[in-house]
């Protein structure tokens, strides 16, 4: 016999909810003082009664959902998930933020700085650069891994400012990749190691980056060129060492690969009853987005229509006012859900969704293995 | 504020008046720039005055010093002056620099120098011989007075001086460290005041000070009869008696003096009749009864002896203000009168007491003043000393030196004097009968807020426990003169003040040319009127500084005369008139002291300040001073205020109106003036708020990184506020700033934000939010012994410990190092022996050095780093190194914060940014504040800055929120706020349509979101968490020392123990008490009940009294207890202990 899912079973009710209960199901009404039915309804059995199922099928899912880009730039991207919990838009988003890797300055060895810029600053500031490079190339370096070329970038900056020339501003295009690691002698045997051997320095790459058939032709550096570091008044100087390694949002905000990810959901513009002439017209003139259009019915009157709804900020100044709230309505699509990726650099936006996916993915599998 | 007109204008254009109050705030501007660093002109126009004219006049009134057994040796002061700031040192002289003494510790001081005229006499041969340019000491300088070597230097010139353009000035830096010398408040000299003291008697009281003599004078009420209280006199006097003592032998004409009026009369009376109870009825037998009135001294001068005492005390004790020439007493006599009448109008009509808060009846007395006091003091001490001196000289036989009278005036009295002084603040002055302490303070450099509002500090002239709420009240005189909402809370409140924006303070002005401007005037001298006259009807006295000058038939005229006379810039611009109606006097003031401000002068109600002026003065051909000299500006102080109607905008005048004030705000002071809308707020959270901005961290001063403050906290991204004020721009905030603009959601989350707390967003503070830099200064001296040994610092040993680490070469730790708790910074020897001779104090063995190196003490866990390393001599030429050291915090859970509106709160908990709330355009808040933080305080202000901060962040225009400002369009609207809003898409209210970082979904309110600038405060967890398990101990009572600092112990207070008795849980209270305290074992004697001692030699326990150890039991009791009783014997007192089971 073949198995059948007990969802398939005939006596699974298979009705149509009443519009009312739709609509607070499927929507947020966002009146003038607050926005209610903002949660979903997650109980597969809450319209039992009304004999309507309400749990989520694998089947139905795929069948409904769907991703379409928007707009898909080097740097970010909008693109539209419809049909998904929002509690998954947001598992994506909060993945974004804080659990997918890029690298970033973590260690900064200062030889010297005669500048202004006090060195913890200047080290924080270097840690807030985006580097672009593919994190995926490299691995974790745990507390008492030794850097190498597997988990460190080095990189190097030595700026001076002429002692009698203009002040210089130190960009971040200065930060050079050092492929072949630290330049930086290890102090501590510095006097018994013969002169010989190599001199150990603060990493311990085998092979240089270079080398490396990624980097070969891909040489790593800040994203931007123009991130300002400091500015040095004449005969001040910084000679420093920055590591980059790996890491995560959750440890550091520098290690997040997105200056920010959030999804809104899909703006629903209702007009509830026909707006017509001068109150069109208001209408119009009300909303700062423009979401509404005038359209001629003919005979001179004039009929407002709602021609840009995913233009809608939520301003509420169509509701603003007697009456308003009767003639038009705000609400929010629940399962449509306007995502936007701003990436710091590291990783175009939409690898990065993907590696979020992924990242879900390895939590999933890591649940199931760890249940079963 | 453009005028759009080419030359030819027309007419009716120009002579209307300005439009709006708006085109005046130009002059604000003009007016703070005019006084070049505007906020502290009072200090800096007063010690102008006083090295310029006041060192002048003291040294001419004291020029002559000469010796007491031949006149003809003199010596002569002919002419005295400030030089440049400079030292001296091994005869070489170096100019200084402010900063230059701030880092090495040193007094920037400038030379007194004067130019002497004297005698020599040698061999009894006696040549007159001039010098110039004689130093008799170092006169402390104020920063940018006139003397300073800042005076008039633009911003590139400052800064190469190593000084902030930004920086007010008005302070001195004594031996390295910035002092202020505190506006003090003090009741008005030679002013008659009209009070009630404890007993409810009425009196009058006038406060003299003249050059020579301070005197209080009291003329009382008691029982219906007048008297004098003088206390050169033991008893009260009658005043009749005074009166017949100054010639005043007619009753009739005294009490013509008082006036005619019946009612005045029968209040003199009673007082009449004891004058004549007592047998007084000439000039001799009052003075007769008099003499046995007067406090007797122990030393009598024969010359006072023959005239009689009590002629004497009237002539120079006795309202002393008033002078007597030529022994006419009239003027005296009159002037007593005048006090009586004015006391008799105040018995008759209550109202017409005088208001001792009253500000018209206060003097803010200024560095200028209190310096000169302090150097006419010293000055004379330093003539007595000379002339000492000479007198010995003279004295001594032996004349083969030359007596030189100039050798001996070169002294470091005055510098020491002074210098002393300023660093300590107390002002011993026995000659003046002055003991001031606390006159001075240690400048705060906090933040640059704090360091302008400490310059314009009013310290009060009251003791701070005296429990009465009148002077700490708010005084409606104060409008406009001293900020209402900048006093401290709790016990000094109300009784610390500050300067409001546009107060000035006046110096003194010169007293002849306005007397005899006043007499061509139409004023009849006092001396030609008989005592009829003085008060006939229609004519009004004139009263000049306190002394009455004559009267006047024609008083309106005759102020206004002086008016048109001052507006046209003939006398002094702070001269005032005023006409009391009610007193029928003109009070015309020209002494220092006076709080005044300006204001546009209005003719029958039209400004005189016209569109093509402010024209001019954008263009930047008119100055502030030009307003003044030409008459569309002048200064009103208190007094004159009240013969004044002012409006507060131009649209309201009306056609009796005079006055036209420039700018509402300007009532405010300087912390206040940081607040953006205060006048939406409930006045304490301004009140608050003066106090919280001067604890704000943030920038001090353009070279905040070239100086060795003590402790200096500052931010590392300080931000200029996004809803700013006239007043910010106008200080300087907005340059120096002390806070960030963070993006702040009203809303409830994590129930960490109760009672006030914040929850801080975590990326925001990796990404560099409230991080902050501490700064504290270490330092060592490198000591010289007397036996010529010295400490040595050594360079640390090859093989270095771990603490050695940070240390140079040198043994001095290197700037650049981490530094933890416990590293070595600096590697110093001193010598075991710093008493007994040495052959060669240098080449000491090692041996004969034990080590004192210095370890950095900090918080566990936490590394610094070395900012700098600084090496001088201090004042005994010791080397000194300083070292600054540095800790970047990051904000903790614990740490303070505040917004602008009195709303202080703690972070209560750190959130990751994925868990925050964000909005539909992905804004994620960097901190979120609860709600309820609002309907109490009621801040209506802070709402207004979050709407105007977000609005001002969309459009990409700073909003402004001045006080008062939304007629005069300072502030802006929250109708155009809301505009602007809802045109860049934002709801108008403020509120956005927010989702749940945590569940994803929306949340079930719109959220109160946008910018607020908030201040980080100094207070840390880090420098207050204390906790300890076991630790050290006071060595007296073996109990754990009290303290953080001391790793103290965190005790168990008395209501603590009553909580455990009334609970019951004995053996908790035992443990608290006395085992984790001192516990502590004796020997108790059973017998006598002493404690004994315990001898280890037999192991038992002996008592000393009774010299046996058979009776001996052991128990336990705290150390304290053990040292009370060894107290109370010490003074014979027996405790003895009964034990009950043993």
């Amino acid at each position: 016999m073949p198995r059948v899912s007990a969802l398939d079973l005939p006596d699974v009710p298979k009705g149509h909810l009443p519009p009312h209960l739709e609509l607070q199901r499927t929507r947020v009404l966002c009146a003038s003082d607050a926005p209610t039915h903002t949660e979903t309804i997650q109980y597969s059995g809450a319209y039992a009664s009304v004999g309507v199922d309400n749990s989520l099928r694998l089947d139905q899912f795929c069948r409904d959902f769907r991703v379409e880009v928007i707009r898909l730039t080097e740097d970010d991207m909008e693109f539209d998930m419809v049909g998904i919990d929002p509690s998954l838009a947001n598992a994506f988003r909060r993945i974004l933020i804080a659990e997918v890797p890029t690298m970033a300055i973590e260690k900064v060895l200062i030889a010297n700085n005669t500048s202004v810029v006090q060195d913890e600053v200047l080290a924080h500031r270097l840690g807030l650069i985006p580097i672009k490079v593919d994190p995926r190339l490299f691995e974790y370096m745990s507390e008492n891994d030794t850097p190498n070329e597997k988990n460190t970038i080095v990189f190097k900056l030595h700026v001076k400012c002429k002692i009698k020339g203009p002040r210089l501003t130190v960009k971040s295009d200065e930060l050079k990749w050092l492929s072949n690691g630290s330049e930086l002698p290890l102090e501590m045997e510095s006097h018994t190691s013969d002169p010989a051997s190599k001199q150990k320095t603060y990493t311990a790459f085998t092979c240089s980056q270079v080398s490396l058939p990624e980097f070969s032709n891909n040489p790593i550096a800040p994203k931007h060129q123009d991130i300002i570091i400091a500015k040095l008044g004449p005969g001040q100087e910084i000679e420093l060492e920055a590591h980059a390694v790996k890491g995560m949002g959750k440890t550091h905000a520098k290690w997040s690969p997105v200056s920010t990810a959030w999804y809104r959901m899909l703006p629903e513009v209702v007009l509830l009853q026909e707006v017509e002439d001068e109150m069109a017209e208001e209408l119009v003139k009300k909303c700062p987005v423009n979401v509404f259009d005038i359209e001629d019915v003919g005979k001179g009157k004039k009929r407002a229509t709602v021609a840009r709804s995913r233009a809608c900020t939520l301003c509420r100044e169509c509701i603003r006012g007697e009456d308003w709230e009767k003639r038009v309505a705000l609400r929010r699509v629940k399962d449509h859900f306007i995502f936007t990726i701003e990436s710091t650099g590291a990783l175009p936006p939409e690898v990065l969704f993907t590696e979020a996916v992924k990242i879900l993915e390895d939590k999933c599998e890591r649940v199931i293995t760890e249940l079963s | 504020m453009v005028v759009r007109e080419d030359f030819p204008v027309d007419k009716q254009f120009i002579a209307s008046p300005v439009k709006s109050a708006v085109d005046k705030f130009q002059l604000l501007p003009e007016f703070l720039k005019l006084q070049v660093r505007g906020l502290v002109k009072q200090h800096l126009d007063s010690f102008n005055y006083f090295v310029n004219i006041g060192i002048k006049k003291i040294v001419e009134a004291n020029n002559r010093i000469t010796a007491s057994s031949d006149p003809n040796f003199y010596l002569k002061y002919t002419d005295v002056k400030i030089g440049t700031p400079s030292i001296t040192a091994d005869n070489v002289t170096d100019t200084l620099t402010p900063h230059i003494c701030r880092l090495s510790d040193m007094t920037y001081a400038a030379p007194i120098m004067v130019n002497i005229e004297y005698v020599k006499k040698f061999c009894d041969q006696i040549t007159i011989e001039k010098k110039e340019n004689v130093v008799i000491g170092r006169m402390p300088i104020m920063l940018r007075s006139c003397c300073c070597v800042l005076y008039g230097k633009d911003e590139a010139e400052l800064a190469r001086l190593g000084e902030c353009p930004l920086d007010p000035g008005g302070y001195f830096v004594v031996k390295g460290t910035e002092k202020v010398i505190l506006i003090q408040e003090q009741l008005s000299k030679n002013r008659i005041i009209i009070d009630t003291d404890k007993k409810g008697c009425l009196n009058a009281s006038v406060t003299s000070s003249t050059e020579a003599t301070k005197s209080k004078t009291i003329i009382l009420m008691d029982k219906g009869k007048i008297y004098l209280r003088l206390n050169a006199f033991v008893k009260d006097i009658p005043i009749m008696v005074v009166m017949k003592a100054m010639g005043m032998e007619s009753d009739q004409e005294v009490v013509q003096m008082v006036g005619r009026d019946p009612k005045y009369g029968a209040l003199l009376l009673p007082s009449i009749q004891e004058c004549a109870g007592h047998g007084i009825y000439t000039q001799q037998q009052a003075l007769e009864f008099l003499e046995k009135k007067v406090k007797k001294f122990s030393f009598s001068n024969p010359a006072l002896e023959k005239e009689g005492r009590a002629m004497d005390t009237l002539r120079n004790v006795f309202i002393a203000n008033v002078p007597v020439r030529q022994n006419n007493f009239r003027p005296k006599c009159i002037y007593v009168a005048v006090m009586m009448r004015r006391m008799m109008e105040a018995f008759l009509n209550k109202d017409a007491m005088d208001d001792k808060d009253y500000v018209g009846n206060k003097r803010l007395e200024l560095s200028g003043q209190l310096i000169s006091l302090l150097f006419e003091d010293l000055f004379k001490t330093m003539n007595s000393e000379a002339r000492k001196s000479v007198d010995l000289q003279l004295a001594k036989v032996n004349r083969s030196v030359p007596v030189d009278i100039a050798r001996y005036i070169v002294k470091d009295s005055i510098t020491y004097g002074l210098e002393r002084a300023i660093s300590t603040g107390n002002w011993d002055l026995k000659r003046f009968r002055m003991h001031r302490k606390g006159m001075t303070q240690v400048l705060a450099r906090l933040s640059f807020i704090a360091t302008l509002g400490h310059m314009t500090k009013i310290s009060p002239q009251f003791e701070k426990s005296r429990k009465v709420s009148g002077p700490r009240a708010l005084q409606p005189s104060q409008w406009g003169m001293l900020c209402p909402c900048d006093t401290p809370e709790g016990e000094a409140c109300g009784l610390v003040k500050n300067l409001a924006l546009m107060t000035h303070v006046t110096t003194d002005d010169e007293e002849g040319p306005l007397i005899s401007l006043c007499h061509s005037l139409g004023v009849e001298d006092l001396e030609l009127l008989s005592a009829e006259e003085i008060h006939t009807p229609n004519s009004y006295l004139v009263i000049f500084n306190g002394l009455i000058l004559g009267k006047h038939r024609q008083p309106k005229q005759f102020a206004n005369a002086l008016r048109k006379l001052r507006r046209s810039g003939k006398i002094g611009e702070f001269v005032s008139v005023y006409v009391n109606e009610r007193q029928r006097c003109v009070y015309i003031a020209s002494d220092g002291g006076r709080v005044c401000r300006p204001l546009v002068i209005a003719d029958k109600g039209v400004s005189r300040i016209k569109e093509h002026h402010m024209k001019e003065l954008m263009d930047g051909v008119r100055s502030f001073n030009d307003f003044l000299r030409e008459g569309l500006i002048e200064y009103l102080d208190v007094n004159e205020e009240n013969n004044a109607l002012i409006a507060l905008y131009e649209g309201e005048a009306e056609p009796e109106t005079t006055h036209i004030e420039i700018e509402p705000f300007t009532i405010l002071g300087v912390c206040a003036g940081l607040i953006p809308y205060p006048h939406h707020n409930q006045s304490p959270r301004n009140t608050y708020q003066c106090a919280m901005g001067k604890q704000a961290m943030g920038n001090v001063a353009y070279n905040q990184l070239c100086r060795m403050d003590t402790l200096l906290y500052l931010l590392v991204y300080p931000q200029r506020p996004l809803l700013t004020t006239r007043t910010i721009e106008l200080v300087g905030y907005d340059k120096l700033g002390a806070g960030q603009n963070a993006t702040v959601a009203v809303m409830s989350y994590s129930g960490y934000d109760i009672e006030d707390a914040i929850v801080m967003n975590k990326s925001s503070l990796d990404r560099g939010f409230g991080r902050c830099i501490v700064m504290k200064k270490l330092s060592a001296i490198n000591q010289r012994y007397p036996n010529d040994t010295s400490d040595r610092i050594i360079r640390p040993q090859k093989v270095r410990s771990n603490a050695e680490k940070i240390l140079d070469a040198d043994g001095i730790a290197a700037p650049g190092e981490i530094i933890r708790p416990h590293d070595i910074y600096i590697n110093k020897e001193t010598p075991v022996n710093t008493r007994d001779k040495f052959t060669s104090p240098t080449g000491l063995p090692d041996s004969a050095y034990k080590s004192t190196r210095q370890t950095y003490k900090g918080p566990q866990g936490e590394t610094a780093v070395v900012d700098r390393v600084a090496l001088c001599s201090d004042k005994d030429n010791n080397l000194c190194i300083k070292f600054l050291i540095r800790h970047t915090r990051r904000p903790e859970v614990g740490d303070k914060f505040s917004s602008r509106h009195g709303q202080k709160g703690v972070c209560g908990t750190i959130i990751q940014q994925e868990d925050f709330p964000f909005s539909e355009r992905g804004i994620c808040p960097d901190l979120i504040m609860n709600p309820h933080g609002f309907p109490s305080r009621m801040t209506i202000g802070k709402m207004i800055e979050l709407l105007g901060g977000k609005a001002g962040v969309s459009c990409g225009r700073f909003h402004y929120g001045s006080a008062f400002g939304e007629p005069s369009g300072h502030a802006d609207k929250v109708e155009a706020i809301s505009e602007t809003l809802v045109r860049h898409g934002f709801s108008y209210n403020g509120k956005d349509f927010i989702y749940s970082g945590i569940t994803g979904c929306p949340l079930q309110a719109y959220i109160f979101m946008g910018p607020i600038y908030y201040q980080k405060l100094k207070h840390m967890v880090l420098d207050k968490m204390h906790a300890r398990a076991r630790g050290p101990r006071v060595m007296l009572t073996r109990q754990p020392t009290e303290g953080r600092s001391r790793d103290g112990g965190l005790r168990l207070g008395e209501m603590e123990r009553d909580c455990l008795i009334a609970y019951g849980a004995s053996m908790l209270i035992f443990e608290r008490l006395m085992l984790s305290s001192d516990p502590f074992e004796v020997q108790v004697c059973r017998v006598c009940g002493l404690l004994g001692y315990y001898n280890h030699k037999l192991k038992t326990g002996i008592c000393s009294t009774c010299k046996s150890g058979d009776h001996i039991s052991k128990m336990k009791l705290p150390y304290a207890c053990k040292l009370l009783f060894q107290e109370l014997q010490s003074m014979n007192v027996v405790p003895r202990l009964k034990l009950t089971e043993a």
